[in-house]
């Protein structure tokens, strides 16, 4: 047991140093993302709602965009009719981001706080240049 | 009244059927979201073009590039000046070049060395199709050979097949050296092979290919191949003879040269 004040010292300095993340930023809560609805096209709406529910959009906007590209390119079907009857483009740059202008406002809000890099707009273009 | 060992399992079995089957429930009640094509897109089994050079050629050398520019603008095709790196989806080559196999030793000087406009083929049997590992390049029931970009890898098998040289490779990011954005169309980003695509786009919307509406002179004919009464039939029986690449190679090319 000679060692015993050695063992006990390293063992703090790794606990310490495994817990820093955590205690390091406690009682500093992240920002939570608050994306912006401010466009020139979404103002005119006179109803504020997306192609679907606004919960369905937040949890299935990926979802829906992969069978978008999937129906539109693979199978030449180009118009989305959405639960409520209202007939859409499939189109990421001619319809969501025709309302939803604010790329960086907007989608990089969500997708920076959750620290995911979609690869979308590497080729689809933003109208905001983001 | 405790219950008996059978009624238990009896309405629990009931109760797990229900759990089971509420996920398909829900996911069939989700689902009325519907996709169709548009209306308005054009139909047709075999999209193909033909190319009257005799119309092109006058206007041709005053430096009409109508057709080029079109293309240009509407898919944000890049204008990279390096032929090892260029991007090219409509385009002239020579006679001799477009033609091998037609370069006759006594060659009509209405024919030799003069710009003729190549593109994609769209073949009926396409190589590029078949070699490609991911389905990225792929043929559409009316005829189009499409590119999927979501799955292009940037292998480049593709581009060895094809007999055209129709393909090109982005080896850098296009979008820096795209002259004037098309907000309305993607732009391609690095790794990818990349081509004409007959404006398939278009097509789904009812509008002709960008270069055929280009063309102030009419000469280059769109329509449907097995249609004998579509503009493109009309264009071929029109004249003498009508030409196409590299038959012999059994690709089936969908555009046609009217000589």
């Amino acid at each position: 047991m000679r060692d015993f004040r050695y063992i006990l010292t390293g063992l703090a300095i790794f606990v310490a140093v495994v817990t820093f993340p955590l205690w390091i930023n406690a009682g500093k809560a992240a920002q939570p993302p608050d994306p912006s609805l401010d466009t020139p096209a979404i103002n005119q709406l006179p109803k504020k709602q997306c192609i679907e529910a606004t919960d369905y959009m937040r949890q299935k906007h990926m979802q829906l965009l992969d069978q978008w590209r999937t129906e539109a390119i693979r199978e030449g079907k180009t118009v989305y009719t959405a639960s409520d009857g209202q007939k859409y483009q499939i189109s990421l740059e001619n319809t969501c981001l025709s309302c939803h202008s604010n790329k960086s406002q907007f989608c990089d809000q969500c997708h920076n706080y959750l620290g995911v890099e979609p690869d979308c707009f590497s080729c689809h273009q933003a109208p905001d240049g983001g | 009244m405790p219950i008996t060992r059978r009624e238990f399992l009896k309405w629990g079995g009931i109760v797990l059927l229900g759990l089971g089957a509420w996920p398909t429930v829900r996911g069939l009640a989700a689902n009325r979201s519907t996709y169709e094509a548009n209306p308005q897109a054009y139909s047709g089994q075999k999209w193909g073009l033909a190319i009257t050079m005799s119309t092109c050629w006058p206007h041709y050398q005053a430096g009409c590039r109508k057709c080029f520019l079109a293309c240009q603008r509407e898919h944000n095709i890049p204008d990279i000046d390096n032929p090892k790196e260029e991007i090219k989806w409509i385009w002239t080559e020579p006679y001799e070049r477009a033609f091998p196999e037609l370069n006759q030793s006594y060659l009509n000087p209405r024919y030799k060395g003069r710009p003729f406009i190549v593109l994609c083929n769209h073949c009926d049997n396409p190589p590029c199709v078949r070699v490609c590992p991911t389905q990225a390049t792929f043929k559409r029931p009316d005829g189009i050979v499409a590119m999927d970009y979501h799955r292009c890898i940037g292998c480049r098998y593709c581009m060895a097949a094809c007999p055209y040289g129709a393909r090109s490779f982005n080896f850098q990011d296009p979008r820096p050296f795209i002259r004037e954005p098309n907000p309305a169309f993607p732009t391609r980003e690095k790794g990818v092979v990349e081509k004409c695509n007959l404006c398939a786009e278009r097509i789904d919307q009812g509008l002709v290919p960008a270069c055929v509406e280009a063309c102030p002179y009419g000469a280059i004919a769109f329509g449907d191949l097995e249609d004998p009464t579509s503009n493109v039939r009309k264009a071929l029986y029109a004249v003498g003879y009508a030409i196409q690449r590299k038959p012999e190679l059994g690709t089936k090319p969908k555009i046609y040269y009217l000589v």
